[in-house]
């Protein structure tokens, strides 16, 4: 019944996206919504993954599915040192750094020891 | 098309090839070109169509090419040639941001090999243009600069994500720009704006430096006038990178030599379920079923093939695309470059939520949604459902493509369903805007190369284009067929 039930609820309706998704979600991708956004991204989120279940119309038993486009395989070159920015390049951009390293908040706190 | 102004500019713009006979000739210069255009973009600063203008820069190369060719050195390829970037290429020195607050003080470190090529044929680089965030939108409404301007109708969009490279042409603002097209994001602004956009084959031009959104769809584009001017960019740019392994060992071909060779009679297809779409405007479809007539007259064979996909395709889009993306623009997390949430310290906060707030800050509404949707479609329990499934779908879609392109030499659609919406009628529906894609995304998730070429105009005062595809890697073919039904059947208007 339990079973049967989901399935008919995804079949009409989609997935639900509930707050625990969202809030999953955005950890995985290192992002974070306020309250009034997150009722937002809830939303829209809906209505993407509802546009997106359109795919389970498609009976694709048996498809390999499409990993690669490009017929290259194994485009190899010589083991050569070469193409590498200088140090003072790859910090130009830096928002902190003191010119040798970039500085990130501190990793390893006492209080959490 | 601009008045004279009382400075004498007399500069005139067809082709590339007419540029060069006129300089050539000594009718006109480098300087006297870059002045236009850098006069031109004053005059029409409210398109927001240029990011950064390279004026000082471009009028120093321009003065020591006409040096150049006064000591009598041989034109390069594109000599000369103004050309505007989309910003999302890299070019050494020079500031990039993929319209995102969180690339908002990011300079380029080296070029993209498409920018070294355009150099190293004496092209001029006259500035950046504006583009939705991450190449990820429909109208150029999604960019951190604001809003780009239609210049045939100012309360319309020019089309994204690359509206401001495609007005830069439309608006004689440069002669040939570069955008980079993920679904659509060259041949639909094109298509708006009434100039001609190229998506070449995926891997025809190399990646390297254009900042990635889904890299298994991404191709640098071509804008232009004309075709032939498309065909002399992309000889230029194509070819194999040793810093993009995807890129074709295929060789390339003299496009622009080749480009008036006529195509005999041909068989071309089109998507039945295309045309017969509810969404597709009523006048778009009557005057493409009106080509159609006249095509068959010519002698050319059409044929209506089914596409039964034609409700999965956008679908298919999304879930793959947002799933590159979200692994694409992981590499945002405010420590290497970027915007970083300021008072770290003071806050005190975690590394994590350093992460976490930087990333949150700095990317617009529609990149969140994005890496939202890919996060999901790539996350445990989904995986098989959304994405796998959906690499199968792309998988029938390639089948189908060689089923078709077995059979017929070129596959036409409608660029677009619409013209140009009006500012702001999409921004409120995502689902809306997704759907403005459904004729350009085929060709990105199968690969294959296609054009937008500006045959028509409609009665509500817009252009609008044919869409053109063929077979990967055959632009020769492609370009010689736009060049020429642009020859025999652009409608005046």
């Amino acid at each position: 019944m339990e079973g049967n039930g989901t399935f008919f609820k995804l079949f009409l309706f989609g997935m639900e996206v509930n707050d625990a998704l969202v809030e999953n979600l955005a950890k995985l991708a290192r992002l974070q919504f306020n309250e009034a956004e997150k009722e937002i991204i809830k939303h829209d989120l809906q209505r993407m993954i509802h546009f997106v279940d359109k795919l389970n119309e498609l009976d694709t038993a048996g498809v390999e599915p499409l990993l690669h486009m490009s017929d290259n395989v194994n485009v190899l070159r010589d083991d050569k040192v070469k193409g590498s920015v200088s140090r003072e390049e790859a910090v130009k951009n830096a928002p902190g750094t003191d010119g040798t390293f970039f500085k990130v908040p501190k990793v390893i706190r006492k209080n959490e020891a | 098309m601009f008045s004279q102004s009382r400075h004498e500019d007399l500069f005139t713009y067809q082709s590339i090839t007419h540029y060069h006979a006129d300089l050539l000739s000594g009718a006109t210069t480098c300087v006297a070109a870059v002045q236009h255009y850098l006069k031109n973009i004053d005059q029409k600063r409210h398109l927001n169509a240029y990011l950064q203008v390279y004026d000082v820069e471009a009028l120093q190369l321009a003065a020591k090419l006409d040096a150049q060719r006064a000591a009598g050195k041989p034109l390069g390829k594109l000599h000369g040639v103004v050309i505007a970037l989309k910003d999302v290429i890299c070019y050494k020195d020079h500031p990039v941001s993929a319209a995102s607050k969180i690339l908002g003080n990011f300079t380029s470190i080296y070029s993209a090999t498409a920018v070294e090529r355009l150099l190293a044929e004496e092209a001029i680089i006259i500035g950046n243009t504006n583009c939705d965030e991450f190449a990820m939108g429909s109208t150029n409404e999604n960019s951190a600069h604001g809003s780009v301007l239609n210049a045939i109708d100012e309360s319309r969009v020019p089309g994204g994500s690359s509206g401001g490279a495609a007005v830069a042409v439309q608006a004689a603002l440069c002669m040939v720009s570069l955008g980079s097209d993920t679904g659509g994001s060259v041949r639909q602004p094109a298509d708006f704006c009434g100039i001609v956009g190229l998506k070449p084959t995926y891997g025809r031009i190399s990646r390297f430096g254009l900042i990635a959104y889904a890299s298994s769809f991404d191709q640098i584009g071509i804008f232009a006038n004309n075709v032939p001017d498309v065909a002399r960019t992309l000889e230029t740019i194509a070819g194999p990178d040793e810093f993009d392994s995807t890129v074709a060992t295929e060789e390339v071909p003299a496009y622009s030599a080749a480009i008036d060779s006529k195509p005999t009679s041909l068989r071309i297809a089109y998507f039945k379920e295309a045309l017969e779409s509810p969404a597709l405007d009523e006048e778009i479809r009557t005057n493409i079923f009106g080509l159609i007539d006249k095509l068959r007259a010519d002698g050319h064979t059409v044929e209506a093939v089914d596409f039964e996909y034609l409700d999965y395709i956008v679908p298919t889009y999304y879930v793959l695309t947002t799933a590159e993306a979200s692994s694409n623009l992981s590499r945002f997390d405010g420590v290497k470059y970027g915007y970083r949430t300021p008072d770290v310290e003071k806050k005190d906060l975690s590394l994590t939520d350093f992460y976490k707030t930087s990333r949150s800050d700095g990317f617009g509404w529609e990149v969140k949604r994005r890496i939202m949707l890919g996060t999901f479609v790539l996350s445990a329990g989904y995986y098989d459902a959304y994405f796998t499934k959906a690499q199968q779908v792309r998988q029938l879609l390639v089948e189908k493509t060689n089923m078709v392109f077995n059979q017929f030499d070129a596959l036409i659609l409608p660029t677009a369903p619409t013209t140009a919406f009006q500012l702001g009628e999409k921004m409120d529906d995502p689902i809306a805007m997704y759907l403005a894609d459904i004729f350009t995304v085929f060709s990105n998730l199968t690969g294959i190369p296609g054009i937008s070429i500006p045959l028509f105009w409609h009665s509500n005062g817009m252009p609008y284009g044919l869409q053109i595809m063929t077979n990967r890697f055959r632009e020769l073919y492609l370009l010689q067929l736009s060049q020429q039904w642009m020859l025999q059947y652009r409608f005046a208007g």
